[in-house]
C-alpha cells in the first residue's frame, strides 16, 4: 500500500474533532485499541488500522462525513461487513473507514412490483428473509450470505452459485442512493427497470467502492420456485466431467447450478464434512428448480446425458435430506480447506471449454510451486475456484503461494478468461490489471473515477496498478 | 476504406483500426451509424461514419453460451446462426423499423448502443445483462475493450454497461461478446379478453409473483387484451400453462399454443405494432409496473401499448404533448423516440437527469469524448 501521508496523520485529532461535530459520539471510533477492529477484510494476510472509523447512521450522515473528509484531504474507504477476499476494505493509515453496518433497515418491501428498497449495511441473507414469508428471494446467494452486506456485494458485483440462471448482483439491482465523495447525494434508477441516459448503475456495481458510497439499494425480488432438487455425478477424468458440463448446456438445459470439484477437494471435504461423496477425480453437483414434474424431466435429460459419459457414479437426492447431503461437502468446502491449512482462495473465470486444459496446467504448476491445490468452482460459467494450500507460519510461503496464484491468473486471462468472476481485484489482483488491460483500457476506467471522484480520495489504492494510479492519487507529488 | 461523396461525406471503415485511424484524424463531428434503423435521438451534424464494413462473427462457442461479433454484423445474420444451433438472443431485441419508419438493416452494434431489449427482458434481462464483453474507438481515437467473453468478470470497472444504451456517444463499438441462452422446446401464451387497465395490470402482475417464470407480459389497451406468455421443456410448459389457467380460471384465458401465432403475437408486441399507424409523436416510458394505470389515466388523448407486466408504456401521443407531465410524483422515466415535426420540437428527447446526475454524464462524455465529435448532442 503507498506510505500514509504524514500530514494527514499529523491532523488526526482536529480530523476525529470534526467527525464527532456532525456524527453522534459512538459513531466515531478513533481510540488505536479500537480501530483495529477494522485493520483488515477477509484477506487477513494484509492489516493496518485506519486512523479513524465512523459508523453513520442515514444517508445524511454519510454525507456530513463525507463533506468533512473530502474538505480535509482525507482518503475514505468504504466498508460492509468486511469479508472482502479481495482486500477491498483494506485501510492505510490515513484513511478513515466508512462502515455502513448501523444502516440495515429495510425501507420498502412490494410484492406487487417484485422490489425491496434497503439500506445498504443490511446482510445480503437478511434480505431474503425479510421477504421469506411471502416465498420470495434475493437471488444472489454468495457463500458468504449470512455475514456479507448488500454495501459490499454491490461494490464487489458478487455472485453465487445460482448465478448461472438468475445472474450476478448487478443483474438483480434496479436501483441505489449514492454519496459521492463532495457530499452529493444522488439517485440512480428505481422500481423501473432500464436506465434514462447512461447506464450509470452498471458502471457503479462492481467499482469496488471507489466511486461513491453507496446507502439505500432497490433489488429486484423473485418469486420462489416450486422446489429444487440436485443430482450429483461423479467422473474418473476431468476432460469427461468437463465434456458433461458442456453437453448439459448445449441440449437447452439451463440448470440453477453447476458445481465442480476435483479430487484434492473432495478428500478434503470428505474428511470434514463427511457427506459421503465417492473418491474420484471430478464431482459434479447439478441442481434444478420447479414442480416434481418439471424436476423429473430435466433430470431425465440430464442424467441421459450424465450416463452417456460413464460416470463412476451417480446419485440424486430422493429427499430433503438426501438433497442437503449433497451439497454438504460443497458448502463446507472452504471450512475443509480451512481446517487443513492456510489457504488462498482465487476466482478467476475461463470460457467453460478451456477447463480440463486450465485444470491439467493447474496440477503442472502445483508440482512446480511445491503446493497443493484443490478445486472448486461453479462450472456452468466458468468461474475457478482455485484453492491453494500453504502455511503461513513458514517464512516465504506466503509469497510463494502468492506467485502461484499470480501464474493462475495469468493462465485465465491467456486461455480467454479475466482475473476475477466475482471476488473483486481490491488490492489482490491491483497489479495483475495489465495482464488483461492496455494502458489505454485502464485509462479508460480511470477516467470514470475522475469523474466521480476527481481527486481520487475514495478507496484511492485498489483496482488499478499503483503505478498506473499514481499521478492521479498525488496529482501534487507527480506535479513535483 | 471507402469514401463516397453523395449528399455528404460517408467514412466506411473495414476494420477496427481502420476506424480509430479515421476517428482520430477527422475533426469531426460524426453522425454514428450501425443499420441506420435506431434512429433515436436528434440526428447529429456531421459526417456519416458507417460501421457496417466491419462485420463477421469472431467466435462462437454454443456449449459456452458465448458469441463475439463484429458490430457491424447484421442482427439477421447472428440470429440464423443462433437458431441453428437452438439458441438465441435472450433478450428479444425490438425491431424498430416499422415504428420509427427506417430502412436498412439492423446490425449488432446498433441493438448494443440503444441497448434494445423485448418482451422477454422481465425475465432474461435486457441486452446490457447479456452483453459480457466491448471494444470500442473513443473520441480520440484509442481502442479500448472492457469485460470479455466469459459469464462472470468483475475485473475492473464494468464499461460494458456502460456503452450499452450510450447511442455512439462514448465509442464506437467494434466488437461485442454476448451470452446467448438455448432457445426453448414449447412456448404457450394465455390472451385475456375484455380487460380494462387496472384489471389487466393486476392480473400481469399476479403472474409475474407466481413461480410460473413468465417470459412474457403485455397488455393492448385498444383491443382490451393481456398475453401471459411461457416457455421451456415440453412437459413444463404444460404443467405451467395449466397451472395458470387454473389460477386465472374465472377471467377464461384462451390458451394459445401454435408457435407460428404465438411468434406473431410476441414480434407485434415487441415491435409495437399497435403504434404502426398514424402520425404522432411516439414515446416510452419506463415505470413502476404499478403505477401504469395511473399514468394512463394522466395521458389523454394517447395510444398505449403495455410491456414488462406494465413498466414500459409505449403511447403516441399528439405531437408537442409532453408525455413527462404524466410521470410527476411517480418516478420512471420518458423517451421521445419520434417525432412526427423534428425540426420545432422543444421537449427534449432523453429524460432531463437531475443536475448531480447530469454533471457526470457530461462529465463522462468529455472523458471518452474530449473533441465532442461522436454524434455530439445526440443525448445530451
Ligand atoms: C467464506 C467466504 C465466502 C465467500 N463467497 C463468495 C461467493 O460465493 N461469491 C462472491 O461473490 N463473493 C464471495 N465472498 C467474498 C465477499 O463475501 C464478497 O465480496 C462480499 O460482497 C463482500 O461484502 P462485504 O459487505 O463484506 O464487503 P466489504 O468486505 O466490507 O467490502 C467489499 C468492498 O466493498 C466496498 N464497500 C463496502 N461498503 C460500501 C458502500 N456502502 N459503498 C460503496 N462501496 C462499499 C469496500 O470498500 C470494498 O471495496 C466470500 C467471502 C468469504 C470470506
Amino acid at each position: 500500500m503507498p506510505a500514509p501521508d504524514p500530514a494527514i496523520l499529523a491532523r488526526k485529532a482536529q480530523i476525529v474533532d470534526r467527525l464527532r461535530h456532525v456524527l453522534p459520539p459512538d459513531a466515531v471510533i478513533s481510540d488505536e485499541t479500537e480501530t483495529r477492529a477494522y485493520e483488515c477484510d477477509a484477506l487477513t494476510a494484509y492489516r493496518c488500522p485506519p486512523l479513524a472509523a465512523v459508523l453513520p447512521a442515514s444517508t445524511a450522515e454519510v454525507s456530513a462525513v463525507l463533506r468533512v473528509c473530502h474538505e480535509e484531504g482525507v482518503p475514505v474507504v468504504p466498508r460492509g461487513s468486511g469479508t472482502s477476499l479481495a482486500g477491498g476494505a483494506l485501510p492505510t493509515a490515513d484513511s478513515v473507514i466508512l462502515g455502513v453496518a448501523r444502516m440495515a433497515e429495510v425501507l420498502e418491501t412490494d410484492y406487487q412490483n417484485r422490489f425491496i428498497r434497503v439500506q445498504t449495511g443490511r446482510t445480503n441473507l437478511s434480505v431474503t428473509g425479510a421477504v421469506e414469508e411471502e416465498d420470495f428471494f434475493y437471488a444472489p446467494d454468495p457463500s458468504s450470505q449470512l455475514a456479507c452486506a448488500i454495501a459490499g456485494n454491490i461494490a464487489m458485483n458478487s455472485g453465487g452459485a445460482h448465478c448461472l440462471k438468475y445472474g450476478v448482483t448487478t443483474n438483480n439491482l434496479l436501483g441505489v442512493t449514492m454519496v459521492t465523495m463532495d457530499g452529493t447525494v444522488v439517485e440512480l434508477g428505481g422500481a423501473h427497470l432500464d436506465a434514462p441516459g447512461y447506464d450509470l448503475l452498471g458502471i457503479i456495481c462492481g467499482s469496488e467502492g471507489q466511486l461513491g458510497i453507496v446507502t439505500e439499494a432497490t433489488l429486484r425480488i423473485l418469486r420462489k420456485p416450486e422446489g429444487a432438487r440436485p443430482v450429483l455425478m461423479a467422473y474418473d477424468s476431468l476432460e469427461v466431467a468437463g465434456q458433461v458440463v458442456s453437453d448439459i448446456i448445449k441440449a437447452g438445459l439451463l440448470p440453477v447450478a453447476i458445481e465442480f470439484m476435483d479430487r484434492p477437494c473432495i478428500r478434503a471435504c470428505e474428511a470434514f464434512a463427511k457427506a459421503g461423496y465417492p473418491d474420484c477425480e471430478a464431482l459434479l453437483i447439478v441442481e434444478v428448480e420447479g414442480s416434481e414434474g418439471e424436476i423429473a424431466e430435466q433430470l431425465d435429460l440430464i442424467l441421459n446425458i450424465a450416463r452417456s459419459h460413464e460416470p463412476v457414479e451417480l446419485r440424486e437426492a430422493q429427499d430433503a435430506d438426501e438433497a442437503g447431503r449433497i451439497w454438504l461437502g460443497r458448502k463446507s468446502a472452504f471450512g475443509a480447506m480451512g481446517q487443513l491449512n492456510d489457504y488462498m482462495c482465487l476466482d478467476g473465470t475461463i470460457p467453460v471449454s478451456a477447463l480440463p486444459e486450465v485444470l491439467g496446467r493447474i496440477a503442472e504448476m502445483s508440482r512446480e510451486f511445491g503446493l497443493e491445490v484443490a478445486n472448486v468452482f461453479h462450472a456452468g460459467d466458468g468461474n475457478m475456484h482455485p484453492l491453494i494450500l500453504f502455511n503461513a507460519n513458514e517464512a516465504g510461503q506466503l509469497e510463494l503461494c502468492e506467485a502461484f496464484g499470480a501464474e493462475i491468473l495469468k493462465l485465465c486471462v491467456e486461455v480467454g478468461g479475466c482475473l476475477t468472476g466475482e471476488h473483486g481485484v481490491g488490492i489482490e489482483k491491483r497489479d495483475l490489471m495489465t495482464h488483461q488491460y492496455a494502458p489505454a483500457d485502464l485509462d479508460a476506467q480511470m477516467a470514470v473515477k475522475d469523474v466521480f471522484d476527481p481527486q481520487w480520495l475514495l478507496n484511492p489504492a485498489k483496482v488499478f496498478p499503483l503505478a498506473a494510479s499514481q499521478q492521479r492519487r498525488t496529482p501534487l507529488a507527480a506535479a513535483e | 476504406m471507402t469514401l463516397s461523396m453523395t449528399e455528404e461525406t460517408r467514412l466506411q471503415p473495414t476494420s477496427e483500426a481502420e476506424l480509430a485511424d479515421a476517428v482520430a484524424a477527422d475533426p469531426g463531428p460524426l453522425r454514428i451509424k450501425g443499420g441506420g434503423t435506431r434512429a433515436i435521438g436528434r440526428a447529429a451534424a456531421g459526417n456519416t461514419l458507417d460501421t457496417s464494413g466491419i462485420s463477421g462473427v469472431t467466435l462462437y462457442d454454443p456449449g459456452a453460451l458465448t458469441l463475439v461479433v463484429k458490430a457491424g454484423t447484421p442482427l439477421a445474420e447472428v440470429e440464423t446462426l443462433l437458431a441453428e444451433n437452438r439458441q438465441r438472443l435472450a433478450f428479444e431485441p425490438m425491431d424498430h423499423r416499422p415504428l420509427l419508419r427506417t430502412e436498412g438493416s439492423p446490425t449488432i452494434g446498433g441493438m448494443v448502443a440503444t441497448n434494445a431489449s423485448g418482451p422477454r427482458r422481465i425475465q432474461a434481462g435486457a441486452c446490457r445483462d447479456c452483453l459480457l464483453g466491448v471494444r470500442f474507438v473513443d473520441g480520440t481515437g484509442r481502442v479500448i475493450k472492457n469485460g470479455g467473453r466469459v459469464m462472470k468478470n468483475v475485473t475492473g470497472y464494468d464499461l460494458v454497461k456502460l456503452l450499452a444504451g450510450s447511442h455512439g456517444t462514448l465509442g464506437i463499438l467494434t466488437e461485442l461478446s454476448l451470452k446467448v441462452l438455448p432457445a426453448p422446446q414449447a412456448s404457450a401464451t394465455l390472451i385475456f379478453e375484455g380487460r380494462g387497465i387496472r384489471d389487466a395490470v393486476a392480473l400481469l402482475s399476479q403472474a409475474l409473483t407466481s413461480p410460473y417464470e413468465i417470459t412474457g407480459a403485455a397488455y393492448d389497451p385498444q383491443r382490451q387484451k393481456a398475453f401471459l406468455r411461457i416457455e421451456g421443456f415440453a412437459g413444463s410448459v404444460t404443467y405451467r400453462a395449466g397451472k395458470l389457467m387454473e389460477l386465472f380460471g374465472s377471467f377464461a384465458p384462451v390458451l394459445e399454443e401454435d408457435p407460428e401465432r404465438i411468434g406473431a403475437i410476441w414480434r407485434g408486441i415487441r415491435d409495437v405494432e399497435a403504434l404502426h399507424d398514424d402520425d404522432g409523436d411516439i414515446w416510452r416510458i419506463s415505470c413502476k409496473p404499478g403505477d401504469a394505470p395511473a399514468i394512463a389515466d394522466r395521458i389523454d388523448d394517447a395510444t398505449l401499448l403495455m410491456d414488462w407486466g406494465g413498466g414500459l408504456i409505449w403511447a403516441r401521443l399528439p405531437t408537442g404533448t409532453d408525455a413527462r407531465q404524466a410521470l410527476q410524483g411517480l418516478g420512471g422515466h420518458a423517451t421521445l423516440i419520434r417525432t412526427a415535426d423534428p425540426a420545432n420540437t422543444t421537449l427534449p428527447v432523453f429524460h432531463p437527469e437531475p443536475a448531480p446526475v447530469a454533471r457526470i454524464s457530461a462529465g463522462l462524455r468529455s472523458r471518452f469524448d474530449p473533441r465532442g465529435i461522436l454524434n455530439p448532442g445526440l443525448m445530451a
